[in-house]
């Protein structure tokens, strides 16, 4: 099995309303130094070894593990695990 | 005419939907379960509201790929009308059968109460019982009904006329308070607020049955042969 991570963040320029939040949060418990935050999706998937193995994580970002319209992915392949 | 509202699991609408085609408009109506494969028998299909699949990943990302879904699809490719009101907005989204997407509510709050809209094009298939500029009042019920877009296809929106509903204020940061929106074939409308919700003036507001009566005059003027 090999362990394949997802990440999923918002595109540049589109609004986070759960990262203004955190941030205002973040701000009334003193961490003033906090400029912004932006929120994303972390994905952890066991897969199995297969032909193509970059080019089908590609397509289930695409297809489904992200919305392309407002959020970009980013993916690695991570060594064999028993 | 035939309705078909489709029920996903999560979704909590499909009775409300019902309700309003049987009682309100006195037409047929079936539920339709996600698992069936053919929708092409009925003249209207419908995307109930509601947490399909418990909203998870995404709303509507997992009920785009309900199997029910690719009939879907392939009737709307071919002009059916296809109605999706809340949760169905978003499966429509999702399904790319109509541009943009879904944010949570700039105030982070789930938003359940009247609200007023403004009908912006009264010349579609939905909308020919309202007039333009009309205000109605239909409820929300919503957490993320924060509609994004690109300038461009902001643009493009604009420019076809596919922006069918605006709120009269903004309630959720919604890009140019879009409340609802055809795609460019004007046979495809999604909508946050619920239509199905404001049938009868006991329900605090019959401004929503205009938009089922205008499917059907629609319909009838499309397909029925008057002798």
């Amino acid at each position: 099995m090999i362990k394949v991570h997802v990440y999923v963040t918002l595109k540049a320029g589109v609004l986070d309303p759960q990262g203004s939040a955190i941030t205002n949060s973040l701000h009334t418990m003193n961490y003033d130094e906090v400029q912004s935050v932006r929120t994303g999706k972390f994905i952890e998937l066991e897969v199995e070894n297969t032909k193509n193995l970059e080019q089908r994580v590609e397509e289930m970002c695409e297809k489904l593990l992200s919305n392309p319209v407002i959020e970009d992915y980013t993916y690695t392949i991570g060594e064999a695990v028993s | 005419m035939k309705f078909a509202v489709i029920v996903f699991p999560g979704s909590n609408c499909d009775n409300d939907m019902y309700y309003a085609i049987e009682e309100g408009l006195e037409e047929e109506i079936d539920k339709v379960w996600y698992t069936e494969t053919d929708v092409s028998k009925y003249d209207a299909i419908l995307l109930p509201g509601g947490f399909s699949y418990g909203d998870y990943l995404r709303s509507g990302a997992i009920a785009r790929f309900a199997p029910v879904m690719e009939s879907v699809i392939e009737e709307a490719d071919k002009g059916k009308p296809v109605l999706g009101v809340c949760n169905g907005f978003q499966v429509l989204l999702e399904a790319r059968l109509l541009p943009g997407a879904m944010q949570r509510n700039k105030d982070l709050k789930f938003i359940c109460r009247p609200t007023e809209l403004i009908v912006e094009n009264d010349q579609t298939g939905f909308t020919n019982a309202y007039e333009i500029g009309e205000s109605v009042t239909i409820p929300v019920a919503h957490g993320e009904g924060n509609y994004y877009c690109d300038e461009q296809t902001l643009k493009e929106l604009q420019r076809n006329k596919q922006i069918v509903f605006t709120y009269r204020n903004d309630i959720n940061g919604s890009t140019a308070n879009i409340a609802g929106i055809v795609n460019e074939q004007g046979n495809v409308l999604g909508m946050m607020p619920h239509p199905e919700r404001a049938t009868s003036d006991l329900l605090g507001s019959a401004d929503g049955l205009k938009l089922f009566k205008s499917m059907l005059k629609h319909w009838r003027e499309s397909y029925v042969l008057t002798p």
